[in-house]
């Protein structure tokens, strides 16, 4: 899960081992049962786990033994029993079903489109099993929802980026986040940050949404939690300057880790998506390369729009991985599904809540088993 | 907002409006279309099924199939439908009652509640009101500093909140300071938190039994999709929300939450967030969003707009002159500047009816803002002589004026072109009475407007 720290890290991690493992007082789940080799870092013992259960192994119901992995654990705790009472398990549609009919495929329409999955997706998943059942290759419900989940992972996988982030050979690795107001991208940076002080890097922020108010101090109480460098300019500076100064502080002093807080905006305004075009340009004027990931986030609650979001974002500035927040809620962020299938960008993150460890590897198959999930609206118990 | 929802079902009135005679089967085919709309905006699942089967159900035993223009019958009912789902009548806030009144923004995080609040407190002061605005977002790092500037900004007291207290002993020191300096409103802006997160929902549960609330406004995101009503739902559960404000509708959302959420708590929406500025709050009028949904513009909106930036002695003046022909660079420049106080051409443009056919023409004019800016620049960089009297301006001065306005030689030249074409324009009009009498002053409907 932490593949992606591979690339530089393998070097690196080797001698900072000892010491890394001890400030790291709330480490990331899959830290705690690391066994020494890296590369068996990359497939912890507990995902398979969850691949040979994934009906009772789940975000909702993760049971609170000690040892549980899922990246729910902590979440589930916390709010499990009021979660719970919102959702019950897809597989109560499927209960009692012996054969697939117009009565399966509604409830199965209305579960897809209520998760923001979107309503042509919908039908063209939907469409997509009504063929095969007509030609009789289907006719086992289970088997159903195995080809829908099984098509959906192929949106979300298909990407034609690399899906870990790939550093830089030398020099600091530069990461632009954007995304339009609220959905948490501030907050990411911090998460971010902290994953990459665990594991050793050095990291500096940098304060580059001039515009809100408090914004600049927002992100510097994230750097003092994490107790390091945040670049900043007045209120109100031009973004592009802070960015420049703040990637020759970076180059000079030798970070590992550059994160760039941009300002949100919507992605109609085209003077501020103009702007925002500027910083990206400034960035590989002071750094060749930079920035080297354009982390587009978005909010798990939105809906159609986030397609819109993305698409214009990418036109811009060429977006390279997304960050799905807020997941910790009851939205599904079933949109991400068709932004990856439109514009074969990876999802890298989720946010689960809003203290430093809640971050976590994007796992695609716990995403679609959460997706699959459906509102308790009538008596139906939820699965527990 | 909601331009794109009405692309998609102008689409389909188009083909219903082909039809001479509607059978029941083209309104169930329409009506399946409408279904697919609806859900692409992101109107909750059920919300739309219940829409479809109304319309279908009235459309389909009504007189439709004997009117002369079945195909408008049907949009008239949509209409009707679309007025009642976005809740009926225009609901302003409740200022009257037990003073000072206490307001309450709810939401979930990155809803946009710490810029609303400085908004509304802005519309209210603009009103009349004494307001004072409240930070008890004491989770979110610098929420408190966020109100604290907005405030400076807007020169409206804030409450000299700490991260230390308790939101609850915060609402109530506040309400004795407001008690003491005689505010009279008070703007309770609340940390952003989960529905599913008891102990933050039990926090506001308590301000609201320690404080007597006037209103709680629940505060979300319009780019919100179907996990918007769930929501909506359990803040109204938990806390009796008294009302909706729906921001970021400036964007491309279909706002689809704002068909959803008042059908489903009940509570009407008061305000919409059109903008990052802070005077971009809007009421909300449930007739007029669903004129626009239908692609009938919302005249109504643009006239308040231009009322509310046009100061009737200049219009008069303005007038006086146009008729003669004394119109000058200087006014020219005056008219600019109102245009651009009314928001972005774009956001004008979506108000008039029938705009959105325009725009699917291939060659349309796409809207300059851009344009708008250089002029404006062009003209500041003239003296006071030139603005005067356009018939000085030599090719040196055209250099001096493209050198100090940033643009070229050219760009001056067509602006002085334009203002010489209106000037001839404005001629011919002279003598021909009632074409150019000035802006008549129109009654408002009762509202917070001025």
């Amino acid at each position: 899960m932490l593949g992606w720290f591979k690339k530089k890290f393998t070097k690196k991690e080797a001698p900072t081992l000892p010491i890394q493992d001890l400030p790291a007082d709330q480490p990331s789940l899959e830290e705690t049962h690391i066994p020494e080799t890296p590369s068996a870092r990359e497939q912890p013992p507990e995902r398979h786990d969850q691949k040979d259960s994934p009906v009772t192994e789940g975000p909702v119901t993760a049971k609170p033994v000690p040892d549980s992995t899922s990246m729910f654990k902590r979440l589930s705790e916390r709010l499990a029993k009021t979660r719970d009472s919102l959702i019950y398990r897809m597989d109560t549609l499927f209960l009692g079903k012996k054969v697939i009919d117009t009565e399966l495929l509604d409830d199965l329409e209305e579960l897809l489109i209520t998760a923001d999955l979107g309503v042509t997706t919908t039908t063209e998943l939907l469409d997509h099993a009504r063929r095969r059942v007509k030609r009789k290759e289907l006719s086992d419900p289970a088997l159903l929802k195995e080809v829908l989940k099984e098509k959906i992972r192929s949106f979300i996988t298909d990407s034609t980026r690399p899906a870990e982030l790939v550093m830089p050979e030398s020099g600091p690795f530069v990461i632009m986040v954007i995304g339009v107001n609220g959905v948490g991208k501030t907050t990411t940076i911090g998460k971010i940050a902290h994953k990459f002080l665990s594991s050793g890097q050095s990291v500096m922020l940098v304060a580059a949404d001039t515009f809100r108010a408090a914004a600049v101090a927002q992100l510097q109480i994230w750097g003092e939690r994490n107790n390091i460098k945040v670049v900043s300019h007045k209120d109100g500076a031009d973004p592009s300057s802070v960015v420049y100064d703040a990637l020759a502080t970076a180059k000079a002093e030798n970070y590992d880790v550059v994160l760039v807080d941009t300002a949100g905006r919507l992605h109609t305004q085209t003077n501020l998506i103009e702007e925002l075009r500027k910083i990206k340009r400034v960035m590989g004027k002071q750094l060749p390369g930079a920035p080297h990931e354009v982390m587009l986030v978005i909010d798990a609650t939105t809906g159609q729009n986030g397609i819109s979001q993305a698409k214009l974002f990418n036109e811009a500035v060429e977006v390279t991985g997304i960050t799905l927040t807020k997941l910790d809620g009851t939205a599904k962020g079933g949109i991400v599904a068709n932004i990856c299938r439109d514009l074969k960008i990876p999802i890298r993150f989720i946010g689960i809540g809003e203290q430093l460890e809640d971050l976590r590897d994007f796992d695609p198959d716990e995403f679609i088993e959460a997706l699959f999930q459906k509102k308790a609206d009538d008596s139906t118990q939820p699965a527990a | 907002m909601f331009e794109n929802l009405t692309d998609r079902l102008e689409g389909v009135f188009k083909r219903l409006r082909g039809h001479g005679i509607l059978t029941e089967e083209n309104i169930q085919e329409a009506m399946g279309e409408v279904r697919m709309a609806l859900l692409e905006a992101d109107v909750n699942f059920k919300v739309a099924k219940d829409f479809v089967a109304t319309v279908t159900r009235k459309a389909v035993g009504q007189e439709v199939a004997q009117s002369l223009a079945p195909g408008q019958q049907v949009i008239k009912v949509v209409h009707e439908e679309l007025v009642a789902l976005l809740g009926g009548n225009t609901e302003l806030i409740r200022l009257d009652g037990r003073q000072p009144v206490t307001i309450m923004m709810a939401g979930l995080q990155g809803s946009g509640k710490t810029t609303t609040s400085g908004k509304l407190a802005k519309m209210l002061r603009d009103k009349g009101r004494r307001p004072y605005l409240v930070p008890a977002d004491i989770y979110r790092p610098a929420a408190i500093e966020q109100l604290r500037i907005l405030g400076e900004r807007l020169d409206i007291p804030v409450h000299p909140s700490t991260g230390e207290t308790k939101p609850v002993d915060i609402c109530r020191q506040a309400l004795a300071v407001a008690e003491t300096k005689n505010y009279d409103t008070l703007i309770i802006d609340t940390a952003g938190r989960l529905h599913v997160d008891e102990a933050l929902m039990n926090e506001l549960k308590e301000i609201q039994s320690a404080i007597h609330l006037s209103e709680v406004l629940f505060v979300a995101d319009a780019m919100t999709g179907q996990d918007a009503v769930t929501v909506a739902d359990k803040f109204n559960q938990d806390l009796e929300i008294t009302g909706v404000i729906l921001t970021k509708m400036e964007g491309d959302a279909r706002g689809g939450a704002a068909l959803s959420i008042k059908n489903v708590t009940g509570k009407p929406i008061k305000f919409v967030g059109m903008g990052e500025g802070l005077d971009a709050l809007e009421i909300f009028h449930p007739d007029r969003a669903a004129s626009r949904i239908l692609g009938m513009g919302d005249v109504l909106t643009l006239i308040e707009k231009a009322e509310a930036v046009v100061d009737q002695k200049k219009a008069d003046k303005l007038a006086q002159k146009l008729k003669k022909s004394q119109f000058s660079l200087e006014d020219f420049l005056e008219q600019i500047q109102q245009i651009k106080k009314m928001g972005s051409l774009q956001q004008i443009l979506g108000m008039i009816p029938g705009i959105n056919k325009l725009k699917q023409l291939k060659d349309a004019p796409q809207p300059d803002e851009k344009e708008l800016v250089k002029t404006e620049a062009i003209i500041c960089s003239m003296t006071l002589k030139e603005r005067r009297n356009h018939q000085i301006i030599s090719s040196g001065r055209r250099q001096r004026i493209a050198d100090g306005s940033g643009t070229t030689v050219m760009d001056v030249n067509r602006v002085l072109k334009s203002y010489t074409a209106m000037l001839k324009m404005m001629k011919k009009m002279r003598g021909k009475p009632g074409l150019v009498s000035g802006m008549k002053r129109r009654k408002l409907p009762k509202g917070l407007r001025k």
